[in-house]
């Protein structure tokens, strides 16, 4: 599905960010890409949908090398990959059904999208992919009256919206509370598997990434120290992704948690959360 | 190192010593080039016609009170003219504003040729004042209302323009990113992340540009570019001060009044 072939990616000012990546992530496949601030994992995503210019490599997507197009084909390679940010990056001053409607611009041109006449048809899929993030009673909201949850709601009905192959997801649970990021992850990895998304997470919270992905890939400075399953993220891995520190509270925890409701509620009344 | 030690007790202060000595000294350099500009200014004022400046002030006051209410109605007419020039120049700038913004931001413009264009255009629109603008214009397209509305118009471009891709700098860029990595096009990123997000400032900046032309086209009269300045210039050649303060008590309601529609506005916008 999306294959990447020695990406590597040098900024103006000489840091090498990404060096020599080679990735492969099949249809369906959710991957956790772990690592500490600054190892580049931004950067990587970043560099599959063009947002950052790689400086040397492929990124092929369905055996297409999508790293060099320009202008319409970029454009169409665009909409085949969505993408969810950290800070939900909503438009904040449009409605909720603008923010959604907006994952169809590639598929419309600018005059429909210009007075908001989308097909009928984006409009049913919108309204159904609201309802499926259970946001279906705020669609004529403006998006800053909206929770940080919410928001992130709508950031991936948007990413939805463009009938994506694969998933570009950015710290989705950085700026949210314990409960609202397990409902955020457990959201997005239903929804991949739904629709047999290929994905990429980029988490700096380990045992949350351990309970809900099927492989995790550790970059440290640019290049890929850990390739493989969640579970083999023993204290001695983790200390290679990330340096010195005592992981073993992590790890247990990691060991402890399922994916059982009950326990999340649990977790989170102790954690302040309202079950 | 503002951080000492004396006798094993921390002292601190903000600065150094000498850096504090030199702030000092640049208060009293201040002090004293104002006392000699005071100086200057003194020396060059004939003291003696200040003696009775007051009365001259109370005559002039006794003078226009009462404003002689007689002539307002036919005031109104070329009142209305200048609320004409301030809207219709208004508008007519923030017209051409609008894109000159987007070419002229740092973040929106397509090419830096066409960016320093704007600028350039910009720049020369605000370096000249509406009442200069007026005079080129009435020897242009001659006296009247249309030369006072190119004027209010030139010079509102630049005001505008400035304001508005400096808002245009200023906006949120992950929406932007956002709407990008959708594969949406240019213009539809402008139109869905872009323009949402300047619409408040926009909203503001047009009325609050509208508010200062009204103020400004009332002086435009006195180059012949129309409006109620023509008949206040009269009356003041005239020494007709009671007709002068008629024209200003107009003049204050209608700034009154555009004061009340921009605050409604932009209450409305945000």
């Amino acid at each position: 599905m999306l294959k990447l072939t020695g990406l590597t990616k040098r900024y103006a000012t000489g840091d090498l960010a990404l060096n020599d990546i080679s990735l492969s992530v099949p249809a369906g496949q959710v991957l956790a890409l772990i690592g500490p601030s600054g190892a580049g994992k931004s950067t990587l995503i970043r560099c599959v949908n063009r947002l950052v210019e790689p400086t040397a490599g492929a990124v092929e997507l369905d055996g297409r090398d999508i790293s060099k197009v320009r202008g319409g084909a970029l454009r169409q390679a665009r909409r085949q990959i969505g993408m969810i940010f950290q800070n939900y990056a909503l438009v904040e001053r449009l409605s909720v059904m603008e923010n959604v409607l907006s994952g169809r611009l590639a598929y419309v041109g600018f005059w429909r999208s210009y007075f908001r006449k989308f097909p009928a048809n984006d409009v049913k899929q919108a309204y159904r992919l609201l309802a499926r993030v259970g946001l279906e009673s705020m669609l004529d909201k403006r998006s800053d009256a909206l929770s940080g949850g919410q928001k992130q709601r709508v950031g991936i009905a948007r990413a939805l919206m463009q009938n994506p192959k694969l998933l570009l997801v950015d710290e989705p649970t950085a700026s949210l509370d314990p409960k609202t990021s397990r409902q955020i992850m457990r959201l997005i990895c239903e929804l991949c598997q739904e629709q047999n998304l290929a994905t990429i997470i980029n988490i700096h919270d380990v045992a949350l990434a351990q309970q809900f992905v099927h492989r995790v890939v550790g970059l440290r400075a640019g290049e890929i120290v850990y390739d493989g399953s969640p579970d083999g993220l023993t204290p001695d891995i983790l200390t290679t992704i990330y340096g010195e520190e005592d992981w073993s509270l992590t790890h247990q925890d990691s060991g402890k948690q399922s994916d059982n409701d009950q326990n999340d509620d649990v977790e989170a009344a102790i954690m302040g959360g309202h079950p | 190192m503002p951080l000492m030690m004396n006798n094993k007790t921390p002292v601190w202060r903000r600065r150094e010593p000498l850096a504090q000595r030199l702030i000092w000294l640049a208060y009293f350099l201040t002090v004293l080039l104002f006392l000699l500009c005071w100086k200057i200014v003194s020396d060059n004022t004939i003291w003696e016609f200040l003696a009775d400046a007051h009365i001259q002030a109370a005559s002039l006051i006794g003078r226009m009170i009462p404003p002689q209410w007689s002539i307002s109605g036919s005031l109104l007419l070329p009142l209305w003219d200048t609320i004409n020039i301030a809207t219709v120049g208004t508008a007519l700038g923030v017209l051409i504003a609008f894109p000159l913004a987007f070419l002229a931001a740092r973040n929106t413009s397509p090419h830096p040729a066409l960016r320093a264009f704007a600028l350039a255009v910009i720049v020369s629109s605000r370096s000249i004042n509406a009442l200069i603008w007026a005079i080129l214009l009435v020897t242009i397209v001659g006296p009247g209302l249309l030369a006072g509305m190119i004027a209010i118009a030139l010079r509102s471009i630049g005001f505008v323009g400035k304001l508005l891709y400096e808002a245009i700098e200023e906006i949120q860029v992950t929406p932007v990113e956002a709407v990008t990595a959708t594969g949406a096009g240019r213009m539809q990123i402008l139109n869905y992340a872009v323009l949402p997000q300047i619409m408040p400032a926009f909203a503001g900046i047009t009325v609050y540009r509208w508010d200062i032309n009204i103020r400004e086209s009332t002086v435009l009269g006195l180059v012949g570019a129309g409006g109620i300045g023509l008949q206040m210039n009269a009356a003041i050649n005239n020494l007709a001060w009671a007709q002068v303060s008629m024209v200003f008590v107009l003049i204050f309601a209608t700034v009154i009044l555009s004061e009340w529609v921009s605050a409604k506005v932009r209450h409305a916008v945000i």
